[in-house]
Order: structure tokens, then C-alpha cells, then sequence
């Protein structure tokens, strides 16, 4: 028996040893076939699986842009629906390649936690919803509330830093998937919910009666949230900041997916590099030259996906704010292509 | 094996030292070993350069940072300036205070259904199969849910007293109820009160022995009841009183959040203790219950008869003659289940408990340190896990049929 165990568990051994030297990231992916996205476990807008599977929103859309810049298929991603808690871990240890998950870029996570960010795909900041029939209009009148929110979030610490600053008592209740906050909310168990703004306005729809809660005027953060990498594998973070950058690069050039085909033959020097025709952008961040082409052709612009997911027209009709383009009074601004 | 065994003995010839089973099994032996060595210092040292190339940090320091979150319930002082560390020792607290009842009451309960499950009165015994039966096949964190989410909603709100019985009332908030409020002087009384258990043990072990030596009984009920609350009471009395009861306070008018029962006045158990409690001994108790049959039904029959025989009555029979014998049966799995319990206890983040792995999660989270935390979580349960065996284990070696 030990003669057949022995060459088992070496060889094991060395197996294991050998994985450990890591390739690029950008390799990985193109030999493995699709990226492994992490996303939430299901916020209306950002990301969300319908009754088929299907993922949909604004940071899917992110993984969506990637797996068209590097294989020109937008449908070559699977998604990891990750707790606000498991996020970092399974970045970290190499189970995800990126994680769009609504997470907010603190200096922190940036720093000691070993990630990178790539941008910000939606700037945004806490709020509290509570219902009508409480008859509060502000938060400063929050004293003595019962809060609801998700653990090991950046929101669990500023509405610490929030109440404890005004001076007002109030008892957080902490659930570790949003539901379940949804759920203890929707039941009585908290006055108030608190997490981003935008999930508010996401969470809102689950509600039992939607119309009787209100999001209240405060916001009491700043929680610009973008996609992470790992830190360390600098040709993978290149490339996932300018896909980043491109669509939004692209909306501010007015080229969208439907007019990207006649925007390849435009003579604007700036839309040239953008779409490959001049220059060798793609080379250097490991890709085709189209693969901005790619990008807009099949997930289309900022300004696309924004209105798509979360914008007037949908459901949770968040207007576009600070997430307009710089040119517009927002704050949505991409270094050029040059 | 079989084909070696059927190959000719071998001879006496001196096999050489490659073919000689006992030299080449330690090889193997010694082989094995240093793989699995060499693949645990491969794991460290892996884990190690990989954290550095990520400029992951690590270390204990992040134990005395600010924590800077709120946690709902503290059985020690604790604020959102407290450090990381307290903020894990809060959960740790909490862990052990929700296991510890729990497994109080899983045993009180299981014994009481497990005894139940055995009756000759058919409806008795029907109930205590149904329960078991049903409880013990959903899952706990189902379990877990009903009690919080379903029963939560039954409940009445926030700003509703929801009195149960006076004084005591349930709402959403929480159970809450009148709370002793120690005051100065109250020391003497808390003193009588230990003094009056320790007495109470003392005499039951004196009447134990001179039943032993002569038979004659003494009424040892009586003497615990005049002890426990005759000691004290004179002492409070004499002392001035310096106890009080302090009643949940409600508030009826206000700003519309301050309403309902004020902090600080009697006493509170939130939702999340109460449902986590109630799932956790429920379908602990399930199982305990099967523990306490089996161990009723180890015991033969003859014992009960030999105890009728002696006039002894069902009661006394079961109390004095079968459960004592049937513990040893039932000590090694019952010490399983407390373990069992103590360990589900961590599901109490699916709904807001801040047991140890909730908070740990949350300072996981903020710091970012996964191998430290999992470690203190690792540790933290083993450490209840063997303390609780070791207990058991004492137990049992104490209720063993001792023998000659």
C-alpha cells in the first residue's frame, strides 16, 4: 500500500508547489477562456440575475466591457456573487480576476489590503431610508433610531462616525447579506436602513410597499465605488483601467454602440486612437487594437450603460449627478488615449 | 496483500537490506513525514511571500486600533472607540454566553422529551416523536430564519408595549422585563445569597452520607428553600434594602424615535439572542432527546422490575435506578451535541448576533487580515471545544460503573 501512496503524495506536493508561482493574470484569463468576475449577490442596477441567470447591471457590464476588450465576446464572464465580506478574500487569493462589487476606494483597502482600483464607475454616498409614516425629514432627527445595515461594510463605520459626531444614541443591527437587512427592515425591526445611496434606491424595490419609505435629503459620505484588482500584476490593472476609461473616453467623443461602425472612419485624431485606427494602443495594454472598438461595440459607452442600468428610464431612476461627465458638471473624467 | 501472502515463505538468506520489510517500511515511514513537513513549511512559506508580493499587511497590531463600529449588545464596556481586540472579545463573550444557555436548555428540554418520547401515555409520547422528528430535519439556519423573520413579523412594533404578562413584555425590540439594580450595600446581600448555595450543597452531601449509614432521611427540600431565600432576605432587610427593581420604562410621547422603552430601564433580550436561542436549544434538544432514550433503553428492563420489587415507585425508579445508569450511555454523545451546539452558534450572522465570527468578520473586513482573524476563530473554538470535552470526559469518568 505505501508504495502506491508514497509517489500520491509527493506528487501532490510538488503540484501544489508549482502552482504557486503565478502567471499574468491577462494569460490566466485568455487560457482559461472567460473572466471571473466578482459581483454582489444581487443589487437592482449594479448587479442583479433575473429568472434565467442572467446577470445584469452596471458593474456586470464593467466585466462584460473586459471580456469584449480581451475575447470580442462580451458573453465570455462568470460571475462570483460575493457578501460584502467575502469580497477581498476571494480577490485576493486569485478566485475572482476582478471585482466590480459596488465597493468603495478607501485608502485602506487600497493600501494595506493589497488591491488596486481600477476607477470609479459611479460616485456615490450613504443615505438613510426610513419610512414616510415616521414623519422624519432629516437625519438629525434620527436620535435614538434603530439602524439596519450590511457587516463589514464602510457603511457600518460611518454611521458610527455619524451619529456618535451629532451626538445622537441609536443601536445598529448588522446582517451580513443585504436581504437579510431588507428583510429585518421591511419587518420593523430597524427605523431606519442605511447603506449607499444608490442601493437604497435598488433595495427600495424589494420592499413589501415601496411607495411608503423615503430616502432621506443627508448623505453623509463620500463612497466613490469602482472595480478592484490585485495588487502586484501591473499589465492586468493597465488593461482594466482603460477599459474603464474607454467607455467613458467614448461618451465623451459621442461615440456610442450604435455609430461606433461610421465612427471608425471619422478623421478626429481622438476618436482614431481610440478605435485603433491610428496608433498601437491595444499593443500595449496586451490586446488587439480594436479592443476599444470591441468594448463599445457590444457594452457601448458610460453614458450607454448608465442609462441602461440605473438611469431615469429604469426602475430605480437615478438621475445622472455627479456621475455626468466632467464637461457636464459631473466628475466622470478619463485621461485620453494618446 | 493477498498476493504477497500466497508467494513461498521467504528464505533465510539474507535479503538485502532493499528487500527487507522492516528497513524499507520505516524508510517509507520516515518518507512520509518529511513530505508532509516539507508541504506545511511550503504552505507557510508560500502564504508568507505571497502576502508580501500583494503588500498584504500582517501582524497582531491591528488588535489595538480603534474599531470603530457599534455593536448591539456588550456584555463589557464597549463603544465604538473601543480597539479591535475588545471588539473581539465582546463577540467571544457573546459566543459563549449564547452557547452556554443554549446548552442549558437543549439538555433541560431534550431530557424532558427524551423521557417524554419513552411514556406509556400514547399522546405524550406521539408529541415527543413529532418533535423530534420534525426539528431535527430542517435544517438549523432554516430554523434560524423562521424564529427571526416570521415570528419577528408576528410581534407587535417598536412603539407598542406588547405586555405578555405585567411587567413583562415582548415587542420587536425585544423581550424586556424587570432588572435588580445593586446599589451600595447590596454586597452582603450577594454574599448570603453564594453562602446559601454552598450551604445548601454541603447539607445535601451530609444527608446523602447518614442516609448511607442509617438510613433516616432528612428533608433536604426544605432546608435549601429556608437557606436560599431566608439568608439573604434577612440580610437585605437588615441592611436597608439596598436593592431595588428597576421596571422597563415607556414612553408614550416625544419625538416619534425616542418613543417605546427607554435604554437603561429594566432589562432587555434582543430578537437576535432570542431567536438564535430558541433555534439553537430546539434543535439541539432534538437530538438530545434520541441521546436520552437510547441511554433509557440500554439500561434492561430487570432493573426496573428489581426496583418495583423493592416498592421503589415509577418515579423514584426512574430518577434513582435508571438514569443514573443510563448517563453512562448517554455522557460521550451528549458531550457531541454541546460541542455541536457551541460551534453551530457561529450561524448567528445570518441574522445580526454578534457572536464571535459576526464581529470577526466585521474587523476582517476593515483591516483586511484573514489569516489573523480565521486563526483567533480557529483557536477560539478549539480551545471551547476541548474545554467542554474535558469537562465531559471528567464526568464521565465520574459516572462510570465503577468496577472491582
Amino acid at each position: 500500500m505505501t508504495m502506491k501512496i508514497m509517489p500520491l503524495v509527493l506528487g501532490a506536493a510538488v503540484a501544489l508547489a508549482a502552482t504557486a508561482a503565478n502567471a499574468g493574470t491577462l494569460d490566466d484569463v485568455k487560457a482559461k477562456g472567460f473572466v471571473q468576475c466578482g459581483v454582489s449577490q444581487g443589487l437592482p442596477g449594479f448587479s442583479n440575475p433575473d429568472d434565467q441567470g442572467n446577470w445584469t447591471g452596471l458593474d456586470v457590464d464593467y466585466c462584460r466591457a473586459l471580456a469584449a476588450a480581451i475575447f470580442n465576446d462580451p458573453e465570455k464572464v462568470k460571475f462570483s456573487p460575493l457578501s460584502a465580506k467575502e469580497r477581498f478574500t476571494a480577490l485576493q487569493s486569485g478566485e475572482i480576476d476582478v471585482l466590480p462589487r459596488n465597493t468603495t476606494w478607501t485608502m485602506s483597502r487600497d493600501t494595506a489590503l493589497g488591491l488596486n482600483f481600477v476607477g470609479v464607475n459611479y460616485y456615490d454616498g450613504q443615505g438613510f431610508m426610513v419610512r414616510k409614516s415616521l414623519g422624519v425629514a432629516s437625519a438629525l432627527e434620527l436620535s435614538g433610531a434603530n439602524v439596519c445595515t450590511n457587516t463589514g461594510t464602510t457603511t457600518e463605520l460611518n454611521v458610527a462616525d455619524y451619529f456618535r459626531s451629532k451626538d445622537m444614541p441609536y443601536q445598529i443591527v448588522a446582517f451580513e447579506k443585504a436581504d437579510e437587512v431588507v428583510q429585518a427592515y421591511d419587518a420593523g425591526r430597524c427605523d431606519v436602513y442605511t447603506t449607499d445611496a444608490s442601493g437604497l434606491y435598488a433595495q427600495r424595490l424589494k420592499l413589501t410597499n415601496p411607495d411608503e419609505h423615503m430616502v432621506l435629503p443627508e448623505i453623509i459620505s463620500k463612497e466613490p465605488l469602482g472595480p478592484v484588482v490585485r495588487q502586484g500584476d501591473d499589465e492586468w490593472f493597465n488593461l482594466a483601467k482603460w477599459v474603464h476609461f474607454a467607455t467613458i473616453n467614448a461618451e465623451e467623443l459621442g461615440v456610442t454602440s450604435a455609430n461606433v461602425d461610421e465612427m471608425k472612419n471619422s478623421e478626429t485624431p481622438s476618436i482614431k486612437r481610440l478605435l485603433g485606427t491610428e496608433g498601437e494602443y491595444g499593443k500595449a495594454i496586451g490586446l488587439d487594437n480594436d479592443w476599444a472598438y470591441n468594448v463599445i461595440k457590444h457594452v457601448g459607452n458610460y453614458g450607454e450603460i448608465f442609462e441602461r442600468n440605473v438611469g431615469p428610464s429604469t426602475q430605480l431612476g437615478i438621475a445622472r449627478g455627479l456621475n455626468a461627465l466632467w464637461s457636464k458638471g459631473g466628475l466622470q473624467y478619463a485621461p485620453p488615449v494618446r | 496483500m493477498a498476493v504477497e501472502d500466497a508467494r513461498p515463505a521467504r528464505a533465510t538468506d539474507r535479503a538485502s537490506l532493499v528487500n527487507d520489510p522492516k528497513v524499507r517500511g520505516a524508510v517509507y515511514q520516515i518518507l512520509l513525514v518529511l513530505a508532509l513537513a516539507w508541504l506545511i513549511w511550503e504552505i507557510i512559506d508560500n502564504t508568507r511571500t505571497n502576502l508580501e508580493q500583494r503588500n498584504m499587511a500582517t501582524g497582531w497590531g491591528f488588535l489595538d486600533e480603534t474599531a470603530g463600529f457599534g455593536i448591539i449588545l456588550n456584555l463589557v464596556q464597549y463603544s465604538e472607540v473601543s480597539s479591535y481586540g475588545r471588539a473581539l472579545f465582546v463577540g467571544f463573550l457573546n459566543t459563549l454566553l449564547v452557547a452556554g444557555i443554549g446548552v442549558f436548555f437543549a439538555t433541560v428540554i431534550g431530557f424532558i422529551v427524551g423521557i417524554a418520547r419513552l411514556s406509556k401515555n400514547w399522546v405524550i409520547s406521539r408529541i415527543a416523536y413529532v418533535y423530534i422528528e420534525v426539528l431535527r430535519n430542517i435544517p438549523l439556519l432554516l430554523q434560524i430564519f423562521f424564529w427571526y423573520f416570521a415570528v419577528l413579523r408576528a410581534v407587535p412594533g417598536k412603539r407598542e408595549m406588547g405586555t405578555i404578562i405585567p411587567g413583562f413584555h415582548l415587542n420587536i425590540a425585544g423581550l424586556r422585563g424587570p432588572a435588580p439594580v445593586f446599589q451600595e450595600g447590596s454586597t452582603a446581600t450577594v454574599v448570603a445569597f453564594i453562602l446559601a448555595v454552598a450551604l445548601t450543597v454541603a447539607v445535601k452531601i451530609w444527608a446523602g452520607r447518614r442516609q448511607a449509614a442509617t438510613g433516616e432521611q432528612f428533608p433536604v427540600l426544605w432546608t435549601a428553600i429556608g437557606l436560599i431565600v431566608g439568608l439573604p432576605l434577612i440580610i437585605f432587610l437588615a441592611t436597608g434594602m439596598p436593592i431595588s427593581i428597576s421596571y422597563p420604562e415607556f414612553k408614550e410621547t416625544g419625538p416619534i424615535l425616542m418613543r417605546g422603552f427607554q435604554e437603561g430601564t429594566g432589562f432587555v433580550l434582543i430578537p437576535e439572542f432570542l431567536s438564535l436561542l430558541l433555534a439553537l436549544s430546539l434543535y439541539t434538544a432534538t437530538f438530545i432527546a434520541e441521546i436520552v432514550r437510547a441511554g433509557i433503553l440500554a439500561v434492561s428492563h430487570g432493573q426496573t422490575e428489581a426496583s418495583y420489587a423493592l416498592g421503589l415507585r415509577p418515579g423514584s425508579t426512574l430518577r434513582l435506578v435508571i438514569i443514573p445508569q443510563a448517563m453512562r450511555v448517554i455522557i460521550p454523545p451528549l458531550t457531541s451535541q454541546y460541542l455541536n451546539l457551541t460551534k453551530n452558534s457561529s450561524l448567528a450572522v445570518a441574522i445580526a448576533y454578534p457572536d464571535l465570527v459576526s464581529v470577526g468578520g466585521t474587523v476582517l473586513n476593515q483591516t483586511g487580515q484573514a489569516i489573523e482573524i480565521i486563526a483567533i476563530w480557529m483557536l477560539v473554538y478549539l480551545t471551547i471545544s476541548l474545554l467542554t470535552s474535558a469537562f465531559m470526559n471528567w464526568y464521565n469518568k465520574r459516572m462510570a460503573l465503577v468496577e472491582r
